[in-house]
């Protein structure tokens, strides 16, 4: 990893001129850029465990002999898969972004010093791996997405205690008088993933030297808990914290302004004002009470349209730079993203009505929409987001190959489309074998018979997830040589370098 | 600091004045459609919260006024199911299980009933259809290892073999090798006259001294011919349907440190008129006596 060419701490970090609204340029700032490399490296690292986990596991449940005992099976690895992908994957790509959107938006160095930064970096890999091994190995709270026994919850607090000192530090150090609109939904993300962490993992250890726990919440109530906790990290984890993102690589890869300052206002406010309360619609026709659940289903409609706004911001700032989706592969990444953003929070409130919920419930449809968002909207606004990261922080004038990242635009594609066709198929044919009854009222199918029915579509998902760690492959290899190809070689041939564009821009 | 608001020179749309980092933002007033729609979804919302269960108070909870409940609702599309099956249920509990199929309307409404419950309950040992699998018999054909009556069938789904219940069958098997009954070479000697009563006697097998040890040792149960015991649950060799194998290893390994399967008592799960209709069912796969 060409060590010696960015080598000593000046070059880590990054040297920008700031020029204020009236052209007169003042004080340099320097911005920690080593740590956003770092970060920018882990999440292509957990992105390849993520995509391998999901592909494995997605191969077991169309091949059973795959489980191997004891420690890959299903059951022991499938917890192992979102936390690499949401917490590893997903986790990495938000510290980046977030430590370098705030710095420059704010023109302000990261709050706390290098040390504190890279405390950060190696203690949440450490956090990640732990939790992954640990699944392996058998312990696990089974509460979904926190599954991470008690001690790994402490540390996972602490941490994410720092990240959130230094983000907040770096914002009251900022030398803009607003807070840009990337930033208030790293803010709302980062506070509402502690509320929840705290909330979530109430729970009383058997002993201070045994890693096994009992929750705090009681039967009905402990199912509450499990779904404010999943939805909202679904809600501020992978769509705040992402919209924070899409506010600012598309504006910056599509050079225009944002289209609506109010549309930003209006949908940030009703958008975490309203997701809080939808958790409720994962427990439709169960021991919770009735008005619960009209709670959770009414929210989850009149979430519909906040979502939306962001979708619209998105897409409307193109206006004026559509042709760029033509040359320029990582920002059609991050539009095609936007689009998948705007199906999935259709498809999602559409779910939480309570009939159509009658249907999909504990079907391969909620698994599809689930992964129409993880792939379409959070993967996809990741890799446009590296995809502009990665020449910026190496000082590149672009990526190895551009060719490549086609490749890897096609091969993610058509990996999302088999998915979520496979898992919709598969879904309504579960929910409707399920429900299909005989003259007599008896049931038509056994459960089993639903399982088997299933295999093609289990194959065709598994099919999906190879495209995507393919495609995830191709962009950790165009990645590596980005980074190591020398400024003087004949690729970057009479293009224009980063360093230029930092100081003019 | 003074904001400079610019024009945006593309759609004339003033910009808000700010700047970050080079990004700017236009001043686009709320999209009317998306406003509209929006109202739309919070009308929808506020027309559920007053029509089902939504606000909780401090007793009680706005009951909505369809006074809807999920659980209601259940309770009664159960209730509805089980009222259209009692004209069923009940005579098939008082009739003795060897009359239902006389009545034909009755034995119909039976095999439908004992094919979901076979389904739901059953196949996982027993296979799609009773089509078995190596530890758990076949139950679509005519070799019963406790019986094939209907009678019989309704006993051992009720009382389950080996279940622990006091009614269950229940037989077991010596552990002829590792128990030292026998010695290895001795079982070796056995296996070849199962082999034998298989019909697929061993080249050069000594079949004297092998059924003097078979007599002694195994015909008590499996009987001098080798056509095996109801009453003990022992198989018969000539039916070829074997639990653990026909092969001359698996004999050996059966005779040295046997298996015995072990099947639930059905009594606690299920009600006698679904036995009665699972037992009719398994006898209607081929198989019943």
């Amino acid at each position: 990893m060409g060590r010696t060419d960015r080598g000593d701490t000046e070059m880590a970090s990054s040297a920008a001129t700031a020029m204020l609204d009236d052209g007169s340029v003042v004080n340099k700032v320097f911005y920690n850029e080593a740590i956003v490399r770092k970060f920018v490296i882990a999440a292509i690292v957990w992105s390849i465990i993520a995509f391998g986990l999901g592909t494995y596991l997605g191969s077991e449940l169309a091949y059973p002999q795959l489980n191997i005992a004891p420690y890959f099976n299903f059951g022991r690895l499938r917890p192992a898969h979102p936390t690499a992908a949401v917490f590893g994957f997903g986790g990495n790509v938000l510290f980046a972004t977030s430590f370098y959107i705030v710095q420059r938006t704010s023109r302000a160095r990261l709050f706390g010093g290098r040390a504190w930064a890279d405390f950060v970096f190696w203690a949440y890999q450490l956090q990640v791996a732990n939790m992954c091994v640990s699944y392996l190995l058998g312990f696990s709270k089974s509460q979904e997405y926190a599954e991470g026994e008690w001690h790994l919850d402490l540390w996972l607090a602490v941490i994410w205690l720092s990240y959130m000192t230094i983000f907040i530090g770096t914002l009251t150090r900022r030398k803009e008088p607003h807070i840009y609109v990337a930033n208030w939904f790293f803010i709302a993300y980062m506070s509402m993933i502690l509320i929840l962490h705290v909330g979530r993992n109430l729970c009383i250890p058997i002993s201070p030297f045994r890693a096994k726990s009992y929750s705090l919440f009681p039967g009905v109530q402990d199912a509450m808990i499990q779904w404010w906790y999943g939805h909202n990290v679904v809600g501020f984890f992978l769509t705040a914290g992402f919209l924070g993102i899409m506010y600012y690589f598309i504006p910056k890869a599509a050079g225009r302004p944002v289209y609506s300052y109010r549309l930003s206002i209006v949908h940030f406010w009703s958008l975490v004002f309203l997701y809080v309360w939808v958790g409720a619609h994962h427990l439709h026709f169960t021991a919770l009470p009735d008005w619960t659940q009209t709670l959770g289903m009414a929210f989850s409609i009149m979430l519909w349209m906040p979502s939306w706004g962001g979708m619209i911001n998105g897409i409307m700032t193109l206006s004026g730079a559509w042709d760029k989706l033509r040359s320029d592969p990582g920002l059609r990444f991050s539009v095609t993203a936007v689009a998948f953003y705007g199906m999935s929070t259709f498809e999602g409130p559409l779910m939480a009505v309570r009939d159509v919920n009658a249907l999909s419930h504990y079907t391969d449809w909620t698994v599809g929409h689930v992964h129409s968002g993880a792939l379409g909207w959070v993967m996809l606004v990741s890799f446009g987001a590296l995809y502009y990261l990665i020449p910026a922080l190496w000082r590149k004038p672009g990526m190895y190959s551009t060719k490549l990242m086609e490749w890897h635009y096609w091969l993610a594609m058509t990996g999302i489309t088999l998915y979520i066709f496979a898992m919709w198929v598969a879904g309504i044919t579960q929910g409707l074998m399920w429900r299909a009854y005989d003259a007599h009222g008896f049931l038509q199918y056994s459960f089993v018979e639903s399982v088997a029915a299933m295999h093609p579509y289990y194959v065709a998902r598994a099919l999906g997830g190879l495209f995507i760690i393919t495609g995830a492959l191709m962009m950790a290899y165009n990645s590596y040589r980005t980074i190591t190809t020398p400024n003087e070689s004949a690729l970057w041939a009479g293009r224009r370098f980063a360093g230029a564009l930092a100081a003019g821009e | 600091m003074a904001l400079k608001i610019e024009k945006d020179a593309l759609t004339g749309v003033e910009s808000t004045g700010h700047s970050w980092d080079g990004i700017q933002e236009l001043n686009n007033p709320l999209p009317t459609w998306w406003l509209f729609i929006w109202g739309v979804c919070i009308l929808v919302a506020l027309v559920q919260f007053v029509l089902y269960p939504s606000f909780p108070g401090l007793r009680t909870y706005w009951h909505g006024t369809t006074n809807y409940s999920s659980r209601v609702d259940a309770i009664k599309a159960v209730d509805e199911i089980q009222a259209s099956h009692a004209q069923y249920v009940t005579k098939i509990a008082a009739m003795p299980i060897t009359e239902i199929p006389k009545n034909k309307e009755l034995y119909d409404y039976a095999l439908l009933s004992g094919k979901v419950t076979f389904a739901n309950n059953c196949q996982p040992c027993h296979g799609v259809a009773g089509s078995g699998r190596p530890g758990f018999p076949v139950l679509a054909s005519d070799a019963w290892l406790w019986g094939g009556t209907l009678d019989a069938l309704q006993q051992t789904i009720t009382y389950g073999i080996r279940s622990g219940h006091p009614q269950a069958r229940d037989s077991q098997m010596p552990r002829f090798g590792a128990d030292g009954i026998l010695t290895p070479a001795q079982i070796n000697t056995v296996a070849e006259y199962v082999e034998f009563l298989e019909g697929k006697p061993r080249k050069g097998a000594d079949l004297v001294a092998a059924k003097q040890l078979f007599m002694d040792n195994c015909s008590a149960c499996h009987s001098p011919e080798g056509n095996g015991n109801r009453d003990v649950g022992a198989p018969r060799y000539h039916d070829r349907v074997f639990l653990y194998g026909p092969d001359y290893d698996s004999v050996v390994r059966q005779v040295t440190n046997p298996r015995m399967g072990v099947m639930p008592a059905w009594t606690y799960r299920l009600d006698t008129p679904t036995i009665k209709s699972v037992a009719l069912y398994v006898h209607s796969l081929g198989g019943g006596e």
